[in-house]
């Protein structure tokens, strides 16, 4: 017998004598199929405009930083003054995003693109994150040409940059908007919740910001 | 790692002389209690998010096998491999011949505990492949030959200065004078030194804190980054995980992320919370080529339908081990096993069989904290329970408690007897107690009198004074 | 059973649970209980057809000797409207545990649970089965108040030994760190395990005294004689009593522990 069936086989056993498969076949069916959704805080539950303050608040409380434009065209602009405040080369780490595309670095004419995957040698990457989650000030990030996953990651410094109406109130509404773009059970390669800057409190639970991930993300929201 | 749960005492012993652990020890009290307080307080829900967190666990475990089916099936659907392990050792021959096929030299690893369970470095080691632990509690007690002391925070058993002195140690290629007396430089130097390590692993190895029947897709939850490097940059990535760490749905595993990084490390949520389904696609710019889960049993499936089934619901947040008095005054590796704490008393049993783990089941006053704030609502108090009945009812008990109790239940189940006894006795005792009304030392009593004093009784017992009380009063009455 | 339709109809028969750390070192609390029940309006009974819970065989795995004493605590006692234990890890044990040792066995496990209901812990049962508010005690002391562990976590006592504390006139309560953690007792667990019991009661033993109190209080014996045998070995002057004879001003016999100077 086969170890798969070695351990499914137990499992059964330990289960006496289930009612029958085929109930239990169609309750897991259901449950897959429906997935439903369980219990959402009431804080998650906002109109849009406070939850977009409440995602600001949350995200600056766990450790971001925090920028609101008003339009895509302004975030080359928000990008270059980050790196100039922070004194940091003027040299970005980009992906294949469209929104990205159109952020107005035709403006930053000393700023450098670099595009693709990170190779570890960048200091600050951009990346245009999926969604939002007010709930937790989180950014939702998926894999792919667009924003490759190793910027999420190798960068001192993230940015990222996310469209005020896909900040959602829960986890749950994000999971919406990924089966609209990937289908019902799919996923992408990747999909990294990012909530705050890399930190470790493994020395004497002293926490510290910048462990092995970014030592910053700066989240920029274009209203 | 070697067993040593049954030489508990001794371990504890030792811990409790030991200053700079128990200097250390004080940081898990400081570190992490206050913290999930404060953030289950601010979350109103937290109470029923709990008790749904535990429905969808039973719900899961009562449909396993169901469940893993259509993983597997989504797995094998978007491009990964299953391989089902029963044993540890399983496991370590499915993950060394992947790292073979890979010819791997390092290997990169998240931290896992499962993999502290099937003692998977050692094997690795002893078959040419460096394992490299990534995670920076772990990279420092992989530094120093270690296992970890806490499923959460591995090395909280260690101050800064013994990690100092580690990486002046190891790190011989850097600067002698440069300053690490900061738990910063510390981690920036962990930090440059690991880099390298990544970009030279051929395959990363990581744990799962989750997978979701529903997609295929291993979630791990992380703080550090590490994690998300070792599963991103190797060419192959590598999950293990044990069988019970199935939920059905994406909205599921968002319940239970609710109460995961709270009761952990008191945060609403960790800072990296990744879903990785299957390996690179045509259009991906990075990510591995191959991504394999190796599914163990390695026990569970013997506890399911039994009374240790609750178990299964662990998420492992530590917060058991955060909360418990012996925990705290002893630390974690005085267990002796890979599991510490209120839940390794639990699970350690069932995966080692309680003759070689007895005494973990034992270590406790049953103050039920860890029960109270079990995010998965999992009654360990009264699994440690059960598993002393086991021991008694194999005569693993010791022969002294075992005895001593016969004794005493002897004269329990003969209330008549026990007055008797207890009228006679207790008076002695009271006068024995003097004027001072306690006992510095008391044959049969070491073990209470070594510490503390034993309070002397007041002479007659309740039931004596209530009787010559009550037939006072009748004769008054007549 | 409301107080007041108990009162008009007639008194709640209690039967008194003694506990054997009380019957055997500490009759006052007996006595202490009995007062505060009768003042409360009960007929308080004391069978002596009692010894001990069961917890030392129930935790040390021995289930049949357990359920042996279980059957002869619910045949003595379960005559009775209420059952009463001045200790929070018996009455639980009487309350939450019993049924457990019956399961499967229909007819003791009706009986048990039967019986189970009407068990409480005295403290609680005074406020919120009795209603009472003032028990009229007058002391004057400082004192801090150990949450012990079965009586906090298995049946939610806290705010009411602190309600009626807080109406003893002339009493101060100066709450002490973490006053629900475990006092390292445990039952066998603190000859078991001497050195990590020690470990533990060391800790609270100065929390105890960090607290400034001049008296501590607890609503079960077993703790108090742990927190009373530090105490003493160290030698603190800290008086240490069960919470209830204080609510029943009774307080002249001597304490467990200290002098209260």
């Amino acid at each position: 017998m086969s170890a798969r069936d070695s351990i499914l086989g137990k499992i059964r056993a330990s289960m006496g004598s289930p009612a029958s498969n085929d109930d239990r076949r169609r309750t897991v069916a259901d449950r897959l199929g429906s997935a439903p959704a369980g219990i959402i805080p009431e804080r998650a539950k906002l109109a849009e405009a406070e939850r977009i303050e409440l995602f600001c608040a949350m995200a600056e409380q766990f450790g971001a930083t925090l920028a609101r434009v008003g339009s895509y065209g302004e975030v080359a602009g928000e990008v270059s003054g980050y790196l100039r405040d922070r004194n940091l080369p003027a040299t970005i780490r980009i992906g294949a995003d469209k929104r990205l595309k159109a952020a107005g670095w035709e403006t930053e004419k000393n700023l450098e693109l670099r595009h693709g995957p990170s190779d570890g040698s960048d200091m600050t990457g951009v990346s245009h994150a999926t969604a939002g989650i007010a709930e937790t000030g989180t950014v939702a990030m998926m894999s792919g040409q667009d924003n490759p996953t190793t910027i999420n990651f190798l960068p001192e410094h993230h940015i990222v940059v996310i469209k005020a109406g896909d900040i959602k109130g829960d986890m749950e509404s994000v999971w919406a908007m990924v089966r609209e773009k990937q289908g019902k059970g799919e996923m992408p390669r990747a999909l990294n919740l990012i909530t705050g800057p890399s930190r470790s409190g493994d020395i004497e639970q002293t926490i510290l910001l910048g462990a092995h991930g970014p030592r910053a993300l700066h989240v920029i929201v274009v209203d | 790692m070697e067993l040593t749960a049954n030489k508990f005492k001794a371990n504890a012993s030792k811990a409790l002389v030991d200053a700079q652990l128990q200097k250390a020890l004080g940081n898990v009290e400081k570190g992490f209690i206050g913290k999930r307080q404060k953030a289950a307080d601010a979350l109103p829900e937290f109470d029923a998010l709990r008790d749904n967190a535990r429905d969808i666990k039973n719900h899961t475990l009562a449909h396993l096998d169901l469940y893993l089916e259509e993983y597997e099936r989504k797995v094998t659907a978007a491009g990964g491999h299953v391989h089902w392990a029963q044993t540890a050792e399983d496991a370590r021959r499915i993950v060394l011949d992947i790292c073979r096929k890979a010819n791997a030299r390092t290997v990169t690893k998240g931290k896992s505990m499962i993999t502290e369970e099937i003692a998977l470095n050692d094997h690795l080691e002893a078959n040419g492949i460096e394992p490299v632990e990534t995670d920076l509690g772990e990279y420092i007690i992989q530094l120093r030959g270690e296992h970890p002391s806490h499923i959460i925070a591995p090395a909280v058993h260690l101050n800064k200065e013994q990690v100092e002195g580690d990486f002046r140690r190891v790190h011989t290629h850097l600067a002698s004078e440069r300053d690490l007396s900061e738990p910063v430089s510390l981690l920036s130097e962990a930090r440059e030194v690991l880099r390298q390590r990544y970009f030279a692993a051929d395959v990363g190895i990581t744990g799962a804190n989750f997978l979701i029947a529903e997609t295929g897709s291993s979630v791990i939850v992380t703080n550090e980054g590490n994690g998300d490097l070792t599963q991103t940059l190797g060419k192959v990535h590598v999950v293990v995980a044990s069988i019970e760490k199935i939920v059905p749905t994406l909205e599921d595993t968002s319940q239970i992320l609710r109460v995961l990084a709270r009761s952990a490390t008191g945060q609403d949520m960790s800072v990296y919370t990744t879903f990785s389904t299957g390996p690179k696609r045509e259009e991906d710019p990075d990510g591995p080529d191959e991504y394999h889960v190796v599914l163990l049993d390695n026990g569970r499936s013997a506890m399911l339908g039994t009374e240790y089934q609750d178990m299964l619901r662990c998420i492992r947040c530590g917060a058991c081990m955060n909360h418990c008095p012996v925990y705290h005054a002893v630390g974690g590796h005085a267990y002796g096993s890979v599991y510490p704490g209120p839940m390794g008393a639990v699970l350690t049993p069932s995966l080692n069989g309680i003759d070689e783990t007895g005494q973990l089941p034992n270590a406790s006053t049953f103050c039920g904290r860890c029960e109270a704030v079990c995010p998965m609502r999992i009654p360990l108090p009264k699994m440690m329970r059960h598993w002393r009945e086991r021991e008694f009812e194999r005569n693993l008990t010791p022969a002294v408690a075992r005895y001593g109790l016969k004794a005493w239940a002897f004269f329990a189940k003969r209330p008549k007897l026990y007055r008797f006894a207890a009228s006679l006795g207790m008076p002695l005792l009271s006068l024995f107690g003097g004027t001072s009304r306690r006992f510095h030392a008391l044959p049969l009593a070491g073990g209470w009198t070594r510490y503390r004093d034993l309070p002397a009784p007041e002479g007659r017992t309740f039931q004596q004074a209530w009787a010559q009380r009550e037939a006072l009063k009748q004769e008054a009455g007549h | 059973m409301t107080s007041s339709e108990t009162k008009s109809v007639r008194q709640p028969r209690v039967g008194l649970f003694a506990t054997c750390l009380v019957d055997l070192f500490r009759p006052s609390v007996g006595f202490a209980s009995v007062k505060l029940l009768q003042d409360a309006g009960c007929e308080v009974h004391v069978p002596v057809a009692q010894t001990c819970c069961g917890q030392p065989a129930y935790n040390t795995g021995d289930r049949a000797d357990t359920r042996e004493i279980a059957e002869q605590v619910i045949e003595a006692f379960e005559e009775f409207d209420f059952i009463v234990a001045p200790s929070g890890s018996c009455a639980s044990m009487l309350r939450k545990h019993y049924p457990c040792l019956f399961e499967g066995d229909t007819a003791w496990e009706e009986r048990a649970k039967a019986f189970s209901a009407k068990c409480h812990e005295l403290i609680s049962f005074l406020t919120d089965v009795m209603m009472v508010r003032d028990t009229g005690a007058a002391l004057n002391a400082r004192i801090t108040y150990h949450d012990s562990c079965s009586g906090l976590r298995e049946l939610n006592i806290s705010e009411q030994p602190r309600k009626l504390l807080g109406n003893v006139s002339g009493l101060e309560i100066k709450e002490m760190t973490d006053s629900h953690v475990c006092c390292g007792f445990g039952g066998t667990f603190c000859v078991k395990y001497s050195e990590i019991s020690n470990a533990i009661v060391t800790k609270k033993v100065g929390n105890i005294d960090a607290s400034g109190a001049d008296m501590l209080l607890a609503g079960d014996l077993g703790c108090l004689m742990n927190m009373a045998g530090k105490l003493k070995r160290q030698g603190s002057d800290v008086e240490v009593r069960h919470v209830a004879e204080v609510l029943a001003g009774m307080t002249s016999q001597a304490p467990i522990a200290g002098s209260g100077k």
